[in-house]
């Protein structure tokens, strides 16, 4: 137990993504929840894999564009008809067509922060210490070429031998316990 | 890239075999020529020269701005010491700040005055506007009255008394003067001899009569470059006596220009001009209109509002004058045949139509044609019944009448021959503009005391040893009378911005008494006048009403004496080879008088178009023959003397003849004048002070770019003018009307109101005034007054040559110009083009920031604060009438900043401007009505250019007033809405011109 | 259609990713261009004229700022001369980035994959130097901040009725929206970077701009979520973006910008010239970055093909122009139709034909979308070809409008030159500057290519043993 509390997982390295799909796989079966699998390029399914199904980005995204385009109309509708309406050549102070242009921009504007900030957050960034940096391979091919597999220590099934061991039968280059 | 060439034969072609009435604009259109651009890059390379080119008129007068930052601060105005009667008494009895007061007075011009009402701001002229009271004016004025506000703060006036050029004082001068004077008191003024100008002023007359009284033996001389000799010495051969000929328009139904520009080069010109064209407005319900022909030698604004039109070398009008006067049976002495390049019949056919309105027809000469002409029209007013009816003779209204040529000629043989000790010129410039055979510079020299007056140190300035600058007429008291005699005695309403004197001062002075003031000596003369009676009152009364009451000239009777035909010609016969010259002063700058002033520089002349220069001009046929192009830089040589000037190809000009305007071509005047144009005067001779013959003509080579206004551009068949002949319009009441205009709601019967196409969209109601103009295209006679006062109300800044060639002249209201017809003889059509302030107005759609709209009273308005300068309005308004302050336009020169109108905001760079209807004088009014609480009254409102439109042809008004005039002249059947079709329900319409030719003359 | 040559269909195409590269190989290839490879006289040579062509726009700039837009042509009636057709142009070249980026992602056309970085670093220079404009040629420049919305002293607001807000609206969204997405593609690489630095420098500054970056699977898979809604958004966006700009003057009643075919016109002819401007940028980087592994001459074929069929979509707008024109029987309509082909200005509508329209039927042979040469000087007359089109839309139907009495012309000043070539130069510059920095090709896509053609079986990864980043100089002239 003591030594679980002074480590944040176990990570197994892989030559091939297909290796970390079946492994992530594996350890999902054989029961870990609390892991994370590491591409250096997005692989099909394997967010999955360790059990993320579903992302909320599209619901942030949509909030933003609709939140955008009512406060748009919102405002041109204050500025033109209520707040300081003016004779301009003739036109109705309620000229909505002309209103869409700018309802539409920020539509996207503010649709496309909230994508951004959403992703920045929800991916807990700027995040500038992190154990599995502890790794060495991962530091040199984690962003490259490498693929690893972190079972992290406070799983409630994680057991430093018995991951280990699990990990190991994956067939991975190697296993090494990731410094908390 | 060398000038591409116009084939003049090709466009008669094109003319020829165009059906309908082609409009067009110039020759380069019609030849669609493009060398333009390739001018502009050879004289102004960098692109922004106007910007960096120290004698740039604008940076020039940025540098002056810190040199007469004190000139500016000494004039901090303030009103003459005198008392001065106000046109309209403040209701309180002193000056309240912004209330400003009127004052009349009169400018004179040429010798003769036009009665004017100078708006003054805390003892500070602003704008001259006409006095309706004053027989010449009737309420109008004309371009040089509108500039002269102007030139009284010019920076480049003489400030001080000069001694050989250097800086002296009055009383210097007056030392020597009296020092002088004893010696010549001792031998009755022998030796003392007295330049000036054509001379009305009574006082002026008298203290001259007394002079010459207490120096018998001195001399006075008149002498004006352009003045009315010919017209004097026509009466002196008609009548055997000097008389002067005031005409009645308004009792014309016919008239016959020979070569008379009757409508802006004599003294009376503007009240003739209002009085024919009131005889034109069929609208007004009545269908009878007056006919005018005309024959000129140089397409003048008269003759483009002839009905049949004439171009004759002005030497071909005496016999084309003989040839209608024998028709009319006065003796000419034997047969003579008219000029050839007159229509068959032409003459017998117009003299018909004089003789069916005998006793309601004029026959008037131009000042530029020989006695010989006016005499024959004097028998012709004769023979038709008219004297008495529309032809008034009446005593000279010049207090001493002289042949002026011949005068200046004795004064120059008495320089010559050493008789001439002490030569006083007041105002009158004869280095510049006697004629060059005289070498009257030279002469000047031989003087021993030499002493000149003027507003600038000009050309004679320079040469005589003590220079005194001029008083400006609204600094000083004095007096003048109108073509008719009408006297007025002329206020000050500033007190002197410099170390000025009047001819007055200096008159009192040589009479010994130069104590008194020019105020004393006014005063006195009418005194003297007023033998009973109280004077006080009648003094109040003049100077409120603007005019001396009962000095207009009775008539008398003359009879006419012996035959004509004894006559010999006095038309300079036409040289066998070579061309006609005609010398004529410049439309804008006169005889050179106005060339620092640069609203008149600026100012577009009627006709040409052309800004800052003078140009050669020359028929389509001469510039054929002599293969030259408008632009083209040519060496005018008459009589061995020879100037370099640019051709500029006229329409309607007479062929085988050259016209150029003088005044310019000066040097060391002001930073305005200085290098612009080629002066005229250095070919100009005492045998050709007008016209005359073998004038030759030769190609430089090189090209000179000229800022017109008039790019080459044709209507293309497009109805911004629509016009038809009286009998078509009695026929087709709605010939104006448009496919878009009859497919109108209220189409056939206009109710005042575009009311525009259905719409999908709510209509903004106006409830309350709702402003609008009507222009009729009848009445606009484009004297370019319009443009001019709208520039000295609204502040409106001048650009410079380089500016207007690429087009960004600023003025708000323009008179666009359009041909019609053959290029040898075209009609010739006037519009002036204001803002429209459309309903529906496109502008205002696409401002970003609300810096243009429309108020409650429909104006379209500019909110110069609020503008960033996106210039995409100007772009989107279909009719160009927006201006732009591309650059920093209104540099801050203190004095200058004195003519600023304190109503009217002055616009900084990057914003954009235009006519706002004077929306200062709307505000002003509404203030005064709502104070005695009623509503504004009809025409109690006039815009600036309305109110100085000599022919009444602007209204403006509340259209939602069904009564009001303006809204009237809309429910006429030839009212309709320039490029109305694009929905624009614009605010300002027009009525369609209607002209009425000969029905038997194929014009 | 591009995924028909993807499968091979037509025999000669190249592939669109040279053969024999790996994960490892990717990487160290690309970040090589930033972190290793020495700096060479060339790209100094070209920064200095660049920077030239910077300090040159800076100085008319200032020179424009003390005296006003009058240092420019500009006049009545025509009030809008260079500046808004250097504005439409740098718009419309961006365009072609975010349609690479944004709408070939959503289509799945992995051959963008290689190219859409610095096609969308070109949108963001590009959008940067067209921003610049519509403040330039204010009249009073300091003021451009009256267009935003915001509650001030004159209680006064834009009015949302003139398309020149809407401009403001959609090319500011238009440039963060850019900037948001090519960030957001450049953090993982910025992890690679981070990774392969060596020097501390370089660690920390990449450390920083990829925010911790760690591959995650859950970060990947918001990640590929978020992009892919950008993309969709963005799609829509760089539609409505020039659609807008083309309203600035189909909004107007001047005749030649009333006209309802503007908005696919224009949007057409954006990607046109962007199209070319990518093959201009394409070329010589490519050369001189021994890229022709990752930009194969399958990437200049199919760019050669958008050029051409671009090219001509804005032909037909061309044809219908002139043939609404004739066919409205409206005289000003006519005449603009006679004067812009036959006015003095008539040359350059000519010149403008030749060369969209005429120059780029050569792209119908495909021996001619496999030269560098012959695509790189298609780029060049393109680009011409369109600038000088806006000047005829802008310059040409303003100078004769409808009142014959205000017609006039419009005469250039060397200000209006120096500002626009010093905006080219300046836009060079910051490519210079970001080829340098950045890397040019988004490693990350490459790897997920490989693995994307291996599963399609088209393309075998090279073993670990091959040399990384070999490329055969003869590659490109196969």
């Amino acid at each position: 137990m003591s030594e679980q509390e002074h480590i944040y997982g176990l990570s197994a390295e892989f030559r091939e993504e297909q290796q970390l799909l079946d492994a992530a796989r594996r350890a999902y079966d054989e029961g870990y929840r609390k892991m994370d699998a590491y591409a250096p390029f997005p692989v099909e399914g394997l967010a999955d894999a360790i059990g993320m199904t579903s992302t909320r980005m599209p619901l942030v995204v949509l909030g933003g564009g609709v939140f955008g385009g009512v406060s748009a109309y919102i405002l041109q509708l204050y500025a033109s008809v209520w707040h300081y309406p003016h004779n301009i050549g003739g036109r109705p102070y309620h000229s909505w067509p002309s209103f869409i242009p700018v309802i539409f921009e920020l539509t996207v504007l503010c649709a496309a922060l909230a994508g951004f900030v959403g992703l920045i957050w929800r991916n807990g960034l700027p995040e500038p210490y992190h154990p599995m940096f502890n790794v060495r391979e991962f530091r040199e091919h984690g962003s490259q070429d490498r693929f690893f597999l972190c079972i992290e220590a406070d799983d409630p099934k994680f057991d430093r031998q018995e991951t280990e061991r699990f990990l190991a039968s994956l067939e991975p280059e190697r296993v090494s316990a990731v410094d908390s | 890239m060398s000038r591409e060439t116009i084939d003049l034969a090709a466009i008669r072609a094109r003319l020829a075999n165009a059906h309908g009435k082609q409009f067009w604009r110039s020759l380069d259109e019609l030849a669609e020529t493009e060398e333009f651009r390739t001018f502009l890059h050879r004289e102004f390379p960098a692109g922004v020269s106007e910007l960096r080119d120290p004698r740039s008129r604008r940076s020039f007068l940025k540098l002056m701005g810190a040199a007469f930052a004190m000139a500016g601060l000494s004039a901090c105005a303030s009103g003459p010491r005198e008392k001065i009667v106000p046109y309209v008494d403040p209701p309180t009895g002193n000056v309240t700040p912004g209330q400003p007061v009127y004052y009349s007075t009169a400018m004179p011009q040429g010798g003769f005055g036009l009665g004017v009402l100078a708006e003054s701001h805390i003892g500070r002229p602003t704008k001259i506007e006409g006095n309706p009271d004053h027989p010449a004016s009737l309420g109008a004025t004309d371009v040089f009255a509108q500039a002269s506000v102007l030139s009284l703060y010019d920076p480049d006036r003489a400030k001080t008394v000069t001694r050989y050029s250097d800086v002296s004082t009055w009383e210097a001068f007056l030392s020597t003067m009296n020092g002088r004077l004893a010696t010549l008191r001792a031998n009755q003024g022998a030796g003392m001899h007295i330049l000036t100008e054509t001379i009305t002023s009574p006082t002026l007359g008298a203290q001259m009569q007394a002079l010459l009284q207490a120096f018998p033996q001195a001399r006075w001389y008149q002498y004006d470059p352009f003045g009315l000799d010919n017209v004097r010495e026509g009466a002196q051969l008609a009548f055997g006596q000097y008389v002067n000929t005031t005409y009645n328009f308004a009792k014309a139904a016919r008239m016959l220009a020979l070569d008379a520009d009757f409508l802006s080069n004599l003294p009376g010109s503007l009240r003739y001009a209002r009085e024919f064209i009131d005889g034109r407005r069929v609208s007004a319900g009545h269908n009878q209109m007056n006919r005018l022909y005309a024959v000129e030698s140089m397409p003048t604004i008269t003759g483009a509002m002839a009905d049949h039109r004439l171009p004759l070398r002005a030497s071909q009008v005496e016999p084309f004058a003989r040839a209608v006067a024998q028709a009319l049976g006065v003796n000419v002495g034997g047969q003579v045949a008219a000029p050839e390049g007159v229509p068959a019949g032409w003459i017998d056919t117009m003299v018909r139509d004089l003789q069916q309105h005998k006793g309601a027809s004029i026959v008037i000469a131009g000042v530029e044609q020989p006695p010989v002409v006016h005499a024959l029209a004097h028998a012709m007013n004769q023979a038709l019944g008219n004297v008495g009816a529309t032809v008034v003779y009446t005593q000279p209204v010049e207090v001493n009448p002289v042949n002026q040529l011949n005068s200046l000629r004795e004064l120059a043989q008495a320089m010559n021959a050493g008789q001439v000790n002490t030569l006083l010129i007041v105002e009158c410039n004869p280095v510049l503009t006697a004629p060059v055979d005289f070498n009257f510079g030279d002469l000047l020299r031989k003087v021993e005391f030499t002493v000149h007056m003027s507003p600038y140190f000009e050309e004679t300035s320079a040469l005589c040893q003590w220079h005194l600058p001029q008083l400006h007429y609204l600094e000083s008291w004095g007096d003048v009378r109108a073509f008719n005699g009408a006297a007025t005695i002329m206020q000050p309403l500033i007190m002197p911005l410099y170390q000025g004197k009047s001819a007055y001062d200096l008159l009192a002075a040589l009479n010994g008494n130069a104590a008194q003031s020019s105020y004393d000596v006014v005063r006195a003369y009418w005194q003297g006048q007023r033998q009973g009676g109280d004077f006080e009152a009648f003094w109040r009364k003049s100077l409120h009403d603007g005019i001396v009451a009962d000095t207009e000239l009775p008539p008398v009777q003359v009879s006419l004496n012996g035959n004509l035909g004894a006559q010999p010609s006095q038309s300079a016969a036409q040289a066998s080879q070579g061309l006609e010259i005609n010398f004529r002063p410049d439309p804008m700058i006169g005889d050179g008088r106005w060339a620092n002033n640069a609203w008149l520089q600026e100012m577009p002349k009627p006709m040409t178009t052309v800004t800052w220069d003078n140009v050669a001009l020359i028929s389509p046929a001469t510039a054929q023959r002599l293969a030259l192009q408008t632009q083209d830089l040519v060496e005018l040589t008459l009589n061995g003397r020879s100037m370099r000037i640019p051709a500029w190809i006229m329409p309607g000009h007479a062929d085988d003849a050259v016209t150029v305007s003088v005044g310019y071509g000066r040097t060391g005047i002001g930073s305005v004048a200085d290098g612009v144009g080629f002066n005229a005067y250095s070919i100009r001779s005492s045998d050709a002070r007008w016209f005359g013959a073998g004038a030759d003509m030769r190609k430089t080579g090189e090209q000179y770019p000229i800022a017109s206004v008039e790019l080459q551009y044709s209507l293309q068949e497009r109805d911004m003018v629509r016009t038809a002949p009286l009998p078509e319009f009695l026929a087709n009441p709605l010939f104006a009307q448009n496919e878009y205009d009859k497919s109108l709601p209220n189409a056939g019967k206009p109710n005042g109101k575009d009311a525009g196409l259905p719409s999908l969209l709510p209509e903004y109601r106006y409830t309350g005034h709702a402003w609008g103009m009507s222009i009729d295209l009848t009445a606009c006679i484009g004297c370019n007054a319009c443009t001019i006062a709208c520039q000295a109300e609204n502040n409106i800044p001048t650009v410079g040559k380089h500016d207007v060639l690429i087009g960004r002249s600023m003025h708000w209201i323009k008179v666009d110009r359009y041909y019609a017809g053959n290029i040898d003889n075209p009609d010739v059509y006037f519009q002036p083009r204001p803002c429209m302030h459309c309903e529906k107005a496109p502008c205002e759609l696409v401002c970003p920031v609300e810096a243009t709209l429309h108020n409650d009273e429909g104006l379209n308005q500019m909110v110069y604060n609020r503008c960033i300068g996106t210039r995409y309005c100007s772009n989107n308004c279909p009719y160009k009438v927006r201006r732009f302050n591309f650059i920093d336009y209104t540099p801050n020169i203190p004095v200058i900043n004195l003519v600023r109108n304190p109503d009217v905001t002055v616009r900084t760079r990057g914003v954009m401007e235009k006519c706002s209807y004077c929306i200062q004088r709307i505000e002003q009014t509404r203030i005064e009505s709502e104070k005695d609480n009623r509503t504004i009254l009809d025409g109690e409102i006039q815009t600036a250019c309305q109110q100085v439109c000599p022919t009444r042809a602007i209204v403006f008004g509340d259209i939602n007033d069904t009564n009001s005039a303006v809204a009237r002249l809309k429910t006429l059947p030839l009212n309709y809405g320039m490029l109305a079709e694009l929905g624009t329900q614009p605010r300002t319409t027009y009525l369609a011109r209607v002209s009425n030719p000969n029905p038997e003359l194929k014009a | 259609m591009a995924s028909e040559h993807l499968k091979g269909s037509d025999g000669a195409s190249a592939p669109i990713l040279e053969p024999g590269q790996t994960f490892r190989s990717v990487s160290e290839k690309i970040s090589s261009l930033v972190l290793e490879r020495k700096t060479g006289l060339g790209w100094f040579a070209g920064l200095g004229i660049t920077f030239l062509g910077f300090m040159m726009m800076m100085f008319a700039i200032s020179y424009l700022l003390y005296w006003g837009v009058g240092v420019w042509g500009v006049d009545i009636p025509v009030a809008w001369g260079f500046a808004i057709v250097n504005f439409v142009w740098w718009i419309g070249i961006g365009h072609a980035g975010t349609l690479i980026s944004a709408i070939l992602y959503l289509m799945r056309q992995e051959w963008r994959t290689s190219i859409n970085r610095f096609a969308e670093a070109m949108t963001l220079f590009a959008v940067v130097n067209a921003g610049l404009f519509p403040i330039l040629h204010l009249g009073r420049q300091w003021l451009f901040y009256y267009l935003i919305p915001y509650p001030n002293t004159m209680t006064l607001w834009p009015q949302f009725r003139s398309p020149l807000v809407w401009d403001f609206f959609a090319v500011s969204t238009y440039l963060i929206v850019s900037l948001l997405f090519w960030y957001i593609g450049v953090v993982p690489d910025m992890a690679t970077l981070r990774d392969r630095a060596q020097s501390r420098l370089g660690q920390v500054t990449f450390g920083i701009l990829s925010l911790g970056w760690r591959n995650s699977a859950r970060h990947w898979k918001r990640f590929q979520s978020v992009y892919l809604l950008l993309a969709a958004l963005a799609t829509p966006l760089v539609v409505s973006v020039h659609t807008i700009v083309s309203w600035d003057f189909a909004v107007g009643i001047v005749p030649g910008w009333h006209s309802t075919i503007f908005p696919p016109y224009f949007v057409a002819g954006a990607l046109f010239q962007g199209f070319a401007m990518v093959l201009i940028l394409t070329v010589p980087l490519r050369r001189f970055y021994h890229l022709e592994a990752y930009v194969t001459e399958r990437h200049l074929d199919f760019m050669a093909q958008m050029t051409l069929v671009t090219g001509l979509i804005v032909t037909y707008g061309y044809v219908c122009e002139n043939f609404t024109g004739w066919y409205s029987g409206n005289i000003y309509e006519r005449y603009l139709v006679i004067n812009r082909a036959l006015g003095p200005y008539g040359w350059v509508y000519w010149l403008t034909l030749a060369c969209n329209v005429v120059a780029p039927q050569i792209l119908w042979f495909k021996w001619a979308r496999r030269n560098t040469l012959i695509l790189f000087l298609i780029g060049i007359i393109v680009s011409i070809g369109m600038w000088i089109e806006r000047f005829t839309i802008v310059v040409t139907s303003l100078h004769r409008d409808f009142v014959p009495a205000a017609w006039g012309m419009f005469y250039p000043t060397i200000w209006d030159y120096a500002t626009f070539f010093g905006t080219v130069g300046f836009f060079f510059m910051l490519f210079l500057l970001f080829v340098r920095l950045f890397p040019v090709v988004p490693m990350f896509e490459v790897r997920e290519l490989i693995t994307t053609l291996e599963k399609k079986g088209e393309y075998n990864k090279g073993s670990e043993a091959s040399p990384s980043g070999v490329v055969s100089e003869g590659a490109q002239s196969a």
